[in-house]
């Protein structure tokens, strides 16, 4: 039977990783894309923890203490988002992002 | 058969973390979307605690699941017309062959990296002890001044969330 080591947990936050830059790159719903960011936002959350788990040395917990700021941040982030994208609907009746794009023409 | 309770948890957690995550890509409509993602947001909860950080595990279901996916799930039901109606074609989906193609170029990459790099494991933090006094603690000693600025940080952001989102007065009437 294998151990589970830190590779493992590496390995699963990249998979969660590529599936929401995946999500970025597909989806054309604004909300759908934040969704991606907070995937990717989690990965890089799931290292620092695997890390501190494996290879702090004992007693620190500076990688918990960056993924609280992390999920602050990713709080904050959504807010933000979000208020915007009502701003968005308001102006332009809709969320897609192939369509916001005023500035373009 | 021995096969370590620890190990059967991991592979258990991580499948329910990476096959939402990747339902995020292929689902239909935008409010599936969130409902994968918040199952994702479960798995990795799950795996924080089983990498003994427990306050963070709790903190992932209080302030992401609790917080930013109901605030998605508002946003959702606040911008899109016919949300459970969106059709691939109309406004859901660009190509999900192009995502899941970037999708597993990043990861080869990534796991190219993982894989390649040998990472120093040392001991770490093994015991399982409960970890919320040690993370109090360095939050208000070693890490106190990120800690003020984010609270400052959070706070603005609020209030500029909430000037943003508010319904402007009809100003055509007027």
């Amino acid at each position: 039977m294998l151990d589970v080591s830190l590779k493992h947990y590496l390995l699963v936050a990249a998979l969660m990783f590529a599936a929401g830059v995946g999500v970025i790159i597909s989806r054309r719903n604004a909300i759908a894309v934040l969704c991606g960011v907070e995937l990717i936002l989690n990965a890089a959350a799931l290292n620092f923890v695997a890390f501190n788990r494996y290879s702090a040395p004992s007693g620190r917990l500076d990688g918990q203490v960056f993924t609280i700021f992390i999920i602050i941040l990713a709080a904050a982030e959504a807010a933000i988002a979000l208020a915007i994208l009502l701003n968005l609907f308001q102006q332009t009746n809709t969320v897609d992002v192939d369509e916001a794009d005023t500035l373009r023409e | 058969m021995d096969i370590d309770f620890g190990t059967i948890m991991f592979f258990a957690l991580a499948l329910v973390a990476v096959v939402p995550a990747f339902m995020v890509v292929l689902a239909r409509d935008i409010v599936r979307v969130a409902f994968w993602l918040l199952a994702s947001l479960c798995g990795v909860a799950g795996l924080y605690i089983l990498l003994g950080a427990d306050f963070i595990g709790l903190t992932q279901v209080l302030v992401y699941i609790g917080g930013i996916l109901v605030l998605i799930l508002f946003g959702i039901m606040m911008t899109s017309k016919d949300p459970l109606r969106q059709k691939a074609g109309a406004s859901g989906q660009r190509s999900v062959v192009t995502g899941l193609v970037t999708a597993a170029i990043v990861f080869a990459v990534l796991a190219a990296v993982v894989l390649g790099v040998g990472f120093e494991e040392g001991k770490g933090r093994s015991d399982g002890s409960p970890t919320t006094t040690a993370l109090g603690e360095a939050l208000l000693t070693d890490y106190v001044l990120p800690f003020e600025l984010v609270s400052v940080l959070l706070l603005f952001v609020l209030c500029g969330a909430a000037y943003m989102a508010r319904r402007r007065r009809e100003d055509a009437h007027a």
